[in-house]
């Protein structure tokens, strides 16, 4: 689809909104409907949209596949990462209140931000890898 | 006629055709675009009964993402299918049957909306009226401790918080004690208004994080199984 000029150009200006979106719905997963997993997904697809119209070279110099595959296991290891901090911090594994915030309510908050940033990050990572794998050329 | 119901049924209505076109229609790209459609349907249907979170997952999830990953892997095969569909009455008749039973345990649930129903009268007034890890009215924390929720008791002076919220105009006490978008006052001092995420990500968090570790294991394994080696430089 290289050659598809309006693809190409709509691509272009779709790609970035998408990427927004998808970064506004995780963070704003505790505020709003959405969260890591929808938000995740749609900067999922951003990536994959670019990955249909300008093909997979292209979209393994944007993310190359080491950064996904490392930032696959980030997103599960920043989850249980701050699970590991609040038991530093004396509390239970995941047990947000005893996050360093300006009262519990933002504790809590703070928590699930972070939590929900690590799901983000692998089902977005994970979705690409999937599409990679999937959408493998000269096998039959 | 209720335009809610109205616009429900149209909706399933819609999302009954494109299901069967989907089982009958002979082009396999054709089925994937009918799929997508059927979940922006269900999108549809499920934002018509206020399941906005649900709603966003099926969209992003049913009609987006699946669809891209079904179109993927048609490029691996044929555009039709090679034989007409038939009918095959043993699975029909599995289907059938396993339909009647759900629906059949649908009857002793009550019915949609219902403010009398017992998750608005008993459980959720037994989660309100829960204070542990929560931060009362004076401002006390209450940690952890074992057999805590056993041992407190559930305050009777509350009101029942009933579904859906009752409509109050601003400036209202009730609305200002219940914080924004009329919900209970349980979303951790208004920080998380979005209850489905605080149930998700605070209340479930192991069985979250366990999520998350399944779709890691799943692209892992898609990682060790898939890609050649060659192409790892």
């Amino acid at each position: 689809m290289k050659d598809q000029v309006v693809l190409r150009v709509m691509t272009k200006l779709l790609v970035p909104f998408m990427l927004v979106f998808g970064c506004y719905v995780i963070a704003h997963g505790e505020l709003g409907p959405g969260g890591g997993f929808q938000g995740g997904v749609i900067l999922a697809a951003g990536f994959i949209l670019y990955g249909i119209v300008y093909g997979k070279p292209e979209l393994h110099r944007v993310v190359p596949r080491r950064v996904v595959d490392a930032l696959a296991g980030m997103g599960v290891l920043l989850y249980a990462g701050v699970g590991v901090w609040t038991m530093l911090l004396g509390g239970r594994f995941l047990d947000y209140s005893v996050l360093p915030a300006v009262d519990y309510g933002a504790a809590e908050a703070l928590g699930m931000v972070l939590v929900e940033y690590g799901v983000g990050i692998t089902v977005c990572t994970v979705m690409i890898t999937v599409y990679d794998m999937i959408s493998e050329e000269g096998r039959s | 006629m209720n335009s809610v119901l109205l616009i429900d049924m149209v909706l399933l209505g819609l999302a009954v055709i494109v299901a069967i076109g989907v089982i009958s229609v002979r082009s396999l790209l054709g089925a994937v675009m009918l799929g997508g459609i059927y979940s922006l349907l269900m999108a549809l249907i499920w934002q018509n009964m206020n399941a906005v979170d649900v709603a966003f997952t099926e969209a992003s999830v049913g009609a987006g993402i699946s669809t891209v990953l079904l179109v993927g892997t048609l490029l691996h095969t044929r555009r039709d299918t090679n034989q007409s569909p038939a009918i095959h009455w043993p699975a029909l008749f599995a289907v059938v049957l396993t339909g009647s039973f759900l629906i059949y345990g649908t009857l002793d649930m009550p019915a949609y909306g219902d403010p009398n129903a017992p998750i608005h009268t008993g459980r959720v007034k037994e989660l309100l009226g829960q204070h542990v890890g929560k931060v009362d009215r004076e401002g006390n924390h209450h940690p952890w401790k074992y057999g805590s929720i056993a041992e407190q008791s559930v305050p009777t002076d509350e009101p029942v918080h009933s579904y859906p919220p009752p409509r109050t105009h601003a400036g209202d006490d009730h609305a200002a004690a219940a914080g924004a978008h009329g919900h209970p006052e349980d979303d951790f001092k208004g920080h998380s208004p979005n209850t489905v995420t605080s149930l998700l990500a605070a209340y479930r968090g192991y069985d979250t994080m366990f999520e998350t570790a399944v779709i890691f294991t799943a692209g892992m394994a898609m990682v060790l199984l898939l890609r050649r080696r060659e192409e790892d430089a």
